[in-house]
């Protein structure tokens, strides 16, 4: 009974995952995906969270840790490519 | 008995989600859709990964920190990025929607402009960034 709690969640994740796939594609301005995809990370690590309970096995926690890092760094880079229009800024000292 | 009320959290936190999806696609503009997605996705993951927490700890008797880990990055980083994302969609100008109310940014980060002065001032902008190349 607990894992078919556990599937109906996994198949909601999935659902969401898909609305906000869509708002990927069509999203009018750049932002929006962004934001579309910053909370597409943040579902996958939810989705690993269940996914090592149904398959009973510890082996995936480090999954969400590494998946919320590159999330976040995903993001902070998005909003500076579109905020300054480059990402890493050199500074030249000639 | 405890894996249920871990079971139900992990639910909750999924149907969070689904709802934070729908007002992703049904929400008119950047900053009321950066508004449901970065807050209630967070309340979702985080419902989630407590409930795994709670499980592995009633189920094997496992205390994991790396879950800890996680719900503490989440929270912390989840709200700065959606700032981040928000700011930058405002300095690079995506328009609020249809209906909002006053906007007292504005005036204050751009000045009272027309947009031929605004498109003058990136023109400026542009001059101003040629003469940095080339001094460097």
């Amino acid at each position: 009974m607990i894992e078919n709690i556990m599937i109906v969640s996994l198949a909601l994740f999935m659902l969401a995952i898909a609305l906000l796939l869509f708002r990927v594609i069509v999203g009018p301005t750049l932002p929006d995906r962004a934001i579309a995809l910053d909370t597409i990370g943040v579902n996958l690590i939810s989705t690993i969270a269940i996914i090592s309970i149904v398959l009973t096995t510890k082996a995936f926690l480090e999954a969400i840790l590494i998946l919320g890092i590159l999330a976040f760094i995903g993001t902070i880079a998005f909003s500076k490519f579109i905020e300054r229009g480059v990402i890493v800024e050199r500074k030249s000292n000639d | 008995m405890i894996e249920w009320a871990a079971a139900l959290l992990m639910l909750f936190g999924a149907v969070v989600s689904v709802i934070s999806a729908i007002g992703m696609l049904r929400l008119p503009d950047v900053y009321t859709r950066s508004h449901a997605a970065t807050k209630s996705a967070t309340l979702s993951v985080l419902c989630c990964l407590m409930g795994a927490f709670i499980y592995f700890w009633s189920h094997d008797g496992y205390v994991s920190i790396r879950l800890i880990l996680g719900i503490v990055f989440v929270f912390i980083t989840a709200p700065v990025s959606g700032h981040l994302v928000t700011r930058a969609a405002y300095r690079s100008r995506v328009p609020l929607a249809e209906g909002s109310g006053k906007d007292e940014l504005k005036p204050v980060l751009f000045g009272e402009e027309t947009d031929e002065e605004v498109s003058k001032g990136n023109r400026i902008e542009e001059a101003d960034l040629s003469q940095k190349d080339s001094d460097r």
